[in-house]
C-alpha cells in the first residue's frame, strides 16, 4: 500500500525560505530488469510529482527509471502566507497519490 | 575449468584484483542497450538546442565512490539570486551509461527561494552524471561529475 511522508515546517516567518521533503513508497520498477526466465519486468514508475502552494504550482518534477525506489525529493520555496501545500504523484498503471501539509506564516 | 563460465570464486578474485588495482568496478549482469555517450549528447542537445552550454553556476553533489548504485544521494544546487527577474527555471540531470540518459527534470520558479534539489538516483555503471540548469534569461549552465559504482543498478536479474 502506497503511503507518503511529507516534511514541511509547521510555522515560518513571512518571506522565509523553507525546505520541503517528500517521500513516497513506490517500487519504481525501471523496466530493464529481467526475471531468471529472461522476461523483461514491465516498467512501473512514478513519472510526475507536483507541489502546489495554495493552489499555485511551486515545484514540479518529471521522474525517470533512474530515480531510486521510494522516490525522495527535497526542494525549497519562499513562504508568503498561511495555507496548504498539496502534493501529487502520478505514475504508470494509473498510479496516483496525493498528500497535503499546512503551514502557519506569521 | 569445466564449462564456459568461470567459477564464482574465480570471478570474485578477478574482481577483487582488478578493483584493487584500478579502483574499477564490475557489472552483475552484462546487458546490451545501455545509453551511450552519444545518447547523452543528443539528450543534452534536445534540451539546449543551439544555445551555448556553459560550465559553472551549477554544483552537482554525488559521492565520488558509490557502493550501491540502486540509491545514490544526489544534490544539485545553482548559484542564483532567485529574484522575480533572475531565477532558475529548471534543472535537468542526465547520465552516460544507464539504459536511458534521463534521470530527472525539476521545474522551479522565482518563488523557490533557493535553487537546490535533492533526490536519490540509480546508476547502472561507473559513469559521468551531468546537471544542466536553465536560467530565466534562457541561458544554460552545467556541471558534471564522474562517479564510480561498485554494485550496479537497473539491469540486474531478479
Amino acid at each position: 500500500m502506497a503511503s507518503a511522508l511529507i516534511n514541511v515546517p509547521k510555522r515560518a516567518k513571512r518571506g522565509d525560505v523553507i525546505e520541503i521533503r517528500a517521500l513516497t513508497s513506490h517500487i519504481m520498477e525501471p523496466g530493464y530488469r529481467r526475471t531468471a526466465a529472461g522476461e523483461v519486468v514491465p516498467r512501473d514508475i512514478i513519472t510526475s510529482f507536483t507541489c502546489r502552494y495554495n493552489g499555485r504550482e511551486i515545484f514540479r518534477a518529471e521522474l525517470f527509471p533512474a530515480i531510486s525506489a521510494n522516490p525522495y525529493l527535497s526542494f525549497f520555496t519562499t513562504v508568503s502566507e498561511s495555507g496548504k501545500f498539496e502534493f501529487e504523484w502520478i505514475g504508470d498503471n494509473g498510479f496516483s497519490q496525493t498528500a497535503s501539509a499546512a503551514i502557519t506564516v506569521e | 575449468m569445466p564449462g564456459n563460465h568461470p567459477s564464482t570464486r574465480r570471478r570474485f578474485l578477478e574482481t577483487a584484483g582488478s578493483a584493487a588495482l584500478a579502483g574499477a568496478l564490475y557489472r552483475v549482469t552484462l546487458q546490451p542497450a545501455g545509453a551511450t555517450p552519444a545518447m547523452l549528447n543528443s539528450a543534452i542537445r534536445n534540451l539546449v538546442g543551439e544555445a551555448p552550454l556553459r560550465t559553472g553556476k551549477v554544483k552537482l553533489d554525488i559521492p565520488p565512490l558509490v557502493e550501491n548504485g540502486n540509491t545514490v544521494p544526489m544534490t544539485v544546487s545553482v548559484t542564483s539570486p532567485m529574484s522575480a527577474d533572475d531565477y532558475v527555471r529548471s534543472i535537468h540531470v542526465f547520465n552516460e551509461k544507464n539504459p536511458q540518459p534521463y534521470i530527472g527534470n525539476f521545474h522551479l520558479g522565482p518563488t523557490s527561494g533557493r535553487a537546490q534539489v535533492s533526490t536519490r538516483i540509480r546508476l547502472a555503471d561507473s559513469q559521468k552524471v551531468v546537471a544542466i540548469a536553465q536560467m530565466s534569461d534562457g541561458s544554460f549552465w552545467s556541471a558534471s561529475i564522474d562517479v564510480v559504482v561498485t554494485l550496479a543498478a537497473c539491469t540486474e536479474e531478479l
